[in-house]
């Protein structure tokens, strides 16, 4: 019905090979693309700079984070370190003179660097131990920042970033952020897109899927896993920069707790390991479902006469989060993305269900 | 540096590291039944904590019946985990379920101290609170006595690997489907694993809740517990006591030391660089086996 399909004969073998090959996908990915450039014009100021741009950087970490963690199979509970690493070294970056361009790769690459050090301690060993290594590179990474004044700025304190310009756009007001945030996403987006069809995205998928196997059939496991490590890290790092410059534009050591990678790694879970639509759904749910509970308690508290707790309403994300990524995993492991595809493939051929097959 | 400030981090470390390892010891014991890191251990610990603190203060009953009560619920709570939660992932991929761990150690940090007030709840075990002098050493009694009496369960629950149901786990720990094939009940086994685990979490929970007394932050017992267990060797309780040791007195040196030089801080971070220089030299610890994967 709504994605017809019925009628639609792919005559060559590359208009198969599309990412989206049914034209009913193709205009709703594009009536997307243009909400998002128009959304200025759309919604009010103050939601495009408290909903939807924080949604567009968390939406691309999420990628990043799901990159390593769907595409290559390996766990990572230190997300918000990488994330640190590159908003403290682009502002560094930036403070010191460099171009915001030059800053946000120099970010990445060091995220990289570092991450890919504690990737490559991990990977030696495997899964479990994996998730031991990152989780204890979060806890490094934040005492190196807090304890040392030059980089953070002194302990408690604020490292204010300068004012900047992206490819001769000065990044201030409210506009400017949100479109230099929405290009990293969109590039972001789509070499997640188009990864599964390259070889290096088939390479992390046998990886993934049984490293010894793979090795057995010619793919350099090793190599892969620290690629992984290396791109997902990049991909953090250039967050971090856009999160520091676009969105907080005062960085400081608790923003990049790890609260951060523990959201992160719920909104991979929530929107489906390997999804790209997934991380989406994913950053939306794990970003706005907190929010819309404590407007729903203030709500109850002040029209139904309930009292609630302040203890409870400020413990109501964590137990939101932790709520939502067990209740995924024991209900739809493949998360929000595997929901939408089940709806998709009940409206795909609506109202004959006897043709699916 | 004096000597007599050096000995007195010493014992105060390996007494605190004695308390580390009984939560350490939990997270071994599930994974030696069942191959699956506990990452919930740390809350579980907070939970076992806040019931006894619950059973005491807000039902009236006396310390002496309040722990046991929470000792035994703790003990349903760990095996209705099992059954409901960790059992239906039986297949899932290792990632899934450390995951699911994941996501119960978070709801519980934010179950219990919405429920109960986030406030530092004082828990009562009848441990006087004045200090206590060897020489001119001073040592924490509350401390003391914590480290004994986790010494005493871990070696209770290494014990207990040689009594009858000792001898099941280790075979179901072994070989899961033999053990199912010679009649062995191996859903059993790890649920009763789940349990006693909790109860191991729930006596540290008591024990830290007595020192510091009981909030959030005793789930942060779960970066040392990990540290001492992978240090240890996962599926190691001996390798548990030694390590518990080694991590107290890093961690005790590592602040009276090192914290004036740097500014402060080391505490939480000896653990973290404990794991990643245990993962680069000896990834399967001192004591663990090492383990053999084939295709």
């Amino acid at each position: 019905m709504f994605y017809r399909r019925a009628g639609i004969r792919h005559t060559r073998y590359q208009d198969e090979r599309q990412i989206w090959p049914l034209p009913f996908d193709r205009r709703l990915a594009l009536l997307i693309f243009l909400l998002a450039i128009f959304a200025p014009l759309l919604i009010d100021r103050l939601y495009l700079v408290s909903y939807l741009l924080p949604w567009v950087i968390w939406s691309t970490a999420a990628l990043g984070l799901n990159f390593l963690m769907g595409g290559a199979g390996q766990i990572h509970l230190g997300y918000g370190a990488v994330i640190a690493i590159g908003a403290y070294a682009s502002v560094h970056m930036v403070r010191a003179g460099l171009p915001f361009e030059l800053a946000m790769i120099g970010g990445g690459l060091l995220s990289a660097a570092v991450g890919m050090i504690f990737g490559a301690t991990a990977l030696r060993v495997k899964g479990l131990y994996l998730a031991m290594a990152t989780l204890a590179m979060q806890y490094i990474v934040d005492f190196v920042i807090i304890q040392f004044p030059a980089i953070s700025g002194g302990t408690q304190a604020t490292l204010q970033v300068p004012r900047v310009s992206f490819l001769g756009v000065e990044v201030t007001g409210d506009l400017a952020p949100y479109y230099v945030a929405l290009l990293i996403c969109l590039l972001v987006t789509l070499f997640m897109l188009n990864l599964r069809r390259s070889s290096f995205g088939r390479a992390l998928a046998a990886v993934r899927e049984k490293d010894y196997a793979a090795a057995v059939i010619g793919v350099n496991t090793f190599r892969y896993k620290l690629l992984a490590f290396w791109v997902s890290s990049f991909i953090g790092g250039v967050v971090g920069s856009v999160l520091a410059v676009c969105y907080y534009r005062a960085i400081s050591p608790d923003q990049f707790h790890l609260d951060l990678s523990i959201q992160l790694v719920a909104m991979v879970i929530v929107g489906g390991l390997g999804s790209v639509l997934g991380s989406f759904f994913g950053a939306a749910l794990i970003l706005f479902a907190p929010i819309l509970l404590n407007q729903f308690f203030g709500f109850a508290a002040s029209e139904l006469g309930m009292t609630i707790s302040t203890d409870l309403r400020s413990h109501v994300p964590l137990m939101l989060y932790g709520a939502m990524i067990v209740g995924f995993l024991l209900w739809e492991p493949l998360g929000l993305a595997k929901i939408y595809a089940n709806l998709r493939n009940y409206f795909l051929v609506w109202p004959f269900r006897h043709a699916r097959q | 540096m004096d000597m007599l400030l050096l000995a007195e981090l010493a014992i105060n470390g390996v007494f605190i590291g004695l308390m580390y390892a009984l939560v350490a010891a939990g997270i071994v014991l599930i994974y030696k039944t069942s191959g699956i890191a506990n990452l919930a251990q740390g809350a579980l610990a907070m939970m076992g904590g806040y019931l006894a603190w619950a059973f005491s203060a807000l039902t009236g009953f006396p310390i002496w019946i309040a722990i046991p009560l929470a000792l035994v619920a703790m003990f349903l709570i760990g095996t209705l985990l099992e059954r409901f939660a960790l059992r239906r992932m039986v297949g899932q991929p290792i990632i899934m379920v450390i995951m699911l761990t994941l996501g119960l150690e978070i709801m519980l940090r934010g179950v219990l101290p919405g429920f109960f007030g986030s406030a530092v709840k004082r828990l009562d075990i009848g441990i006087p609170p004045t200090p206590f002098f060897i020489g001119d050493i001073f040592l924490n009694k509350a401390t003391l006595i914590g480290g004994s009496v986790s010494l005493l369960l871990i070696l209770v629950a290494i014990y207990f690997f040689n009594s009858r149901l000792g001898i099941i786990m280790r075979a179901v720990s072994d070989d899961q489907s033999a053990a199912w094939s010679v009649g062995i009940k191996v859903e059993r086994a790890i649920a009763i694993a789940w349990g006693l685990s909790a109860v191991m979490a729930t006596a540290a929970g008591v024990l830290w809740g007595a020192t510091q007394g009981v909030d959030w932050s005793l789930s942060l017992l779960l970066i040392k517990a990990l540290a001492i267990a992978i240090l240890g060797g996962l599926d190691s309780l001996p390798g548990v006591l030694i390590a518990g040791v080694i991590v107290g007195l890093a961690e005790s040196l590592a602040t009276g030391v090192l914290d004036p030089i740097v500014g402060g801080g080391t505490r939480d971070v000896v653990a973290s660089v404990i794991i990643v220089l245990t993962l680069l030299l000896r990834p399967h610890g001192l004591f663990g086996r090492e383990h053999i994967e084939r295709v």
